[in-house]
């Protein structure tokens, strides 16, 4: 038993700080992501999801250009973002795509521009490769309670909003009908899911955020028959995954080609992804409809 | 300079054309994730020292496919973040076994369009011809099986082939597109000004004539620009496809309620 354990945990996995930062941060990341992510997929907002996460890396830049925690740039730029779209956003979801299209289009252009300057102004030419694709065992202790304050309100705001977030997803016709503000409810959830989004792109990276996001949701819902239980089982299954990840990253410090470890983002990534190829696969169909 | 110039114009022309039916598909997802995913490609390409565009269209390829296959079994939006995130992923492992990346990282992600050489002008006018070709002899099947899916079944047009046919020409245009705008920028090249001029005019013809002028003139003032002040040019090609649809916005805005006064009074 000892020896498997020692296969798969490398020597010094539990005695490294900074695998001990990475297990807490992305933790976090993975929790809050799994259940606002059951409400993203739910209500059909991957793109969102995405754009939004598109978005943090314009924030991420700005931030690296005024040296302050990458995480207030993400969120606030999220935040912003999930207003404008709201702003300019169509009741029909084909609309809705195209406004998030567009202004995930402009953020970007931003953030090659902010890149841009972070590489020519302050010779960190790392800096582009760390927003998008993360560097997990890079956090430093302090921004821990930064996430757990975001991502508190996060969970906040879904749980008071539960069950109009719910109503509002499966009918936004009924959800008006019997009061529930559906605009506002939209609003919120989009803030919840940029706040989602913006710790999860501080572990995995902004671009790669969007897995953790949607894909432990989707996995949820597909294995179970309650939006209650899919929350919690998404949530479950994130944090799982981010820790076999975390795990699987540290053992591969001593694997080909460069010694160097392989990224952390790839190796949650693809687990996320083979666990939602496999749910899909033994498809008994039992698919949750609200 | 005159390659920069070449080159750009004929991925606008294509963006134009492409893009026109990826806002009539209200595909804007498929079309933001495909060029992501084979950005992937094109890391993978220069680890193993072999042309970009090979590894740019194989990645592109397996994207969208990937993506049709995926979302029979799943919802469509689920399935593409998923396939997107994936080869994301594979391009960030790719990623961390080179050493010497970082310029070319960025240019691949946010364009390099003065890089272009000579004899990368030869492929991307091929290949983009074949892909304006593709979609003008389709275009009657296409824009039928987009805008009423269930009279062209009627018809005798499979959707589900048109679907897939649509996602290899968005696959090909995108491994062209790529090294010269920058793999998070295409897509603001593809629907700005399809979203604009579908928005100022009915005809599906005029509109993507006029989508393809106004990605050209898109992309010709962010050369310009960039050559003046040194940015990326992603930069101006993002701000500029939101002005666009901005723009559209506006117009179609004015005259709605132009119509409606003249209603009123």
């Amino acid at each position: 038993m000892s020896s498997v354990l020692r296969v798969l945990f490398a020597p010094g996995f539990f005695a490294s700080s900074p695998v001990h930062v990475a297990l807490v941060v992305g933790g976090i990341a993975a929790l809050v992501s799994g259940v606002v992510g059951t409400f993203t997929v739910l209500r059909g907002q991957s793109y969102s999801g995405h754009a939004l996460a598109d978005l943090a890396v314009t924030g991420g830049s700005a931030t690296f250009l005024a040296s302050i925690s990458p995480l207030w740039g993400f969120a606030g730029t999220g935040v912003i973002a999930a207003g404008i779209m709201d702003m300019i956003g169509i009741r029909r979801p084909r609309g809705r795509d195209l406004a998030t299209g567009i202004v995930r289009g402009a953020g970007l252009g931003l953030a090659a521009l902010f890149l841009y300057w972070d590489t020519t102004s302050t010779s960190t030419t790392g800096t582009t490769v760390t927003i998008l694709f993360g560097s997990m065992f890079t956090i430093s202790n302090s921004v821990v309670p930064l996430m757990v304050a975001f991502g508190v309100s996060a969970l906040a705001i879904v749980a008071t909003l539960y069950r109009p977030l719910l109503l509002s997803s499966v009918s936004a016709d009924v959800a008006a009908a019997r009061g529930v503000r559906v605009r506002l409810t939209g609003l919120a959830c989009l803030i919840a899911i940029a706040l989602a989004v913006s710790l999860a792109a501080v572990t995995l990276g902004a671009i790669l955020s969007t897995a953790l996001l949607v894909g432990p949701a989707a996995i949820a819902l597909r294995v179970t028959s309650t939006p209650g239980r899919a929350t919690v089982a998404a949530a479950l299954i994130a944090v799982a995954t981010t820790w076999l990840g975390v795990v699987l990253a540290y053992d591969s410090f001593t694997w080909p080609p460069s010694h160097n470890g392989w990224p952390v983002s790839f190796f949650i990534v693809t687990l996320i992804f083979l666990g939602f190829v496999a749910a899909q696969l033994t498809g008994r169909a039992r698919r949750v409809k609200g | 300079m005159i390659n920069a110039w070449v080159s750009a114009s004929i991925v606008a022309v294509i963006a134009g054309v492409v893009g026109f039916f990826v806002v009539l598909r209200g595909a804007a997802f498929v079309a933001d994730a495909v060029p992501q995913g084979a950005f992937a490609g094109a890391a993978g390409a220069s680890l193993l020292g072999i042309n970009t565009l090979v590894g740019l269209g194989l990645f592109a390829l397996a994207g969208s496919l990937g993506i049709g296959w995926l979302s029979k079994r799943a919802r469509r939006d689920v399935s593409t973040a998923l396939i997107l995130v994936v080869l994301l992923g594979l391009g960030a492992l790719f990623l961390s076994f080179t050493v010497e990346y970082s310029a070319e990282i960025f240019s691949l992600l946010f364009g390099e369009v003065l890089g272009v050489s000579t004899s990368e002008i030869l492929p991307i006018a091929v290949l983009g011809a074949v892909c304006v070709l593709a979609v003008l002899l389709l275009f009657r099947p296409l824009l039928m099986s987009s805008l009423a899916p269930e009279s062209s079944a009627a018809a005798g047009i499979s959707n589900t082939r048109m679907e897939l046919i649509f996602l290899v020409i968005v696959a090909l245009a995108t491994s062209l597109t790529l090294p010269v705008v920058g793999a998070l920028l295409i897509f603001s090249l593809m629907i700005g000004p399809p979203a604009a001029a579908r928005s100022l005019t009915a005809s599906p013809l005029a509109a993507m004539g006029l989508s393809v002028v106004l990605a050209v003139l898109t992309v010709w003032v962010a050369i310009a620009a960039s050559f003046e002040t040194n940015w990326p040019i992603g930069f101006f090609v993002g701000a500029g496809g939101a002005v666009c649809y901005a723009a559209g916005r506006l117009i179609a805005w004015w005259r709605t309620s132009r119509g409606r006064r003249v209603l009123d009074s």
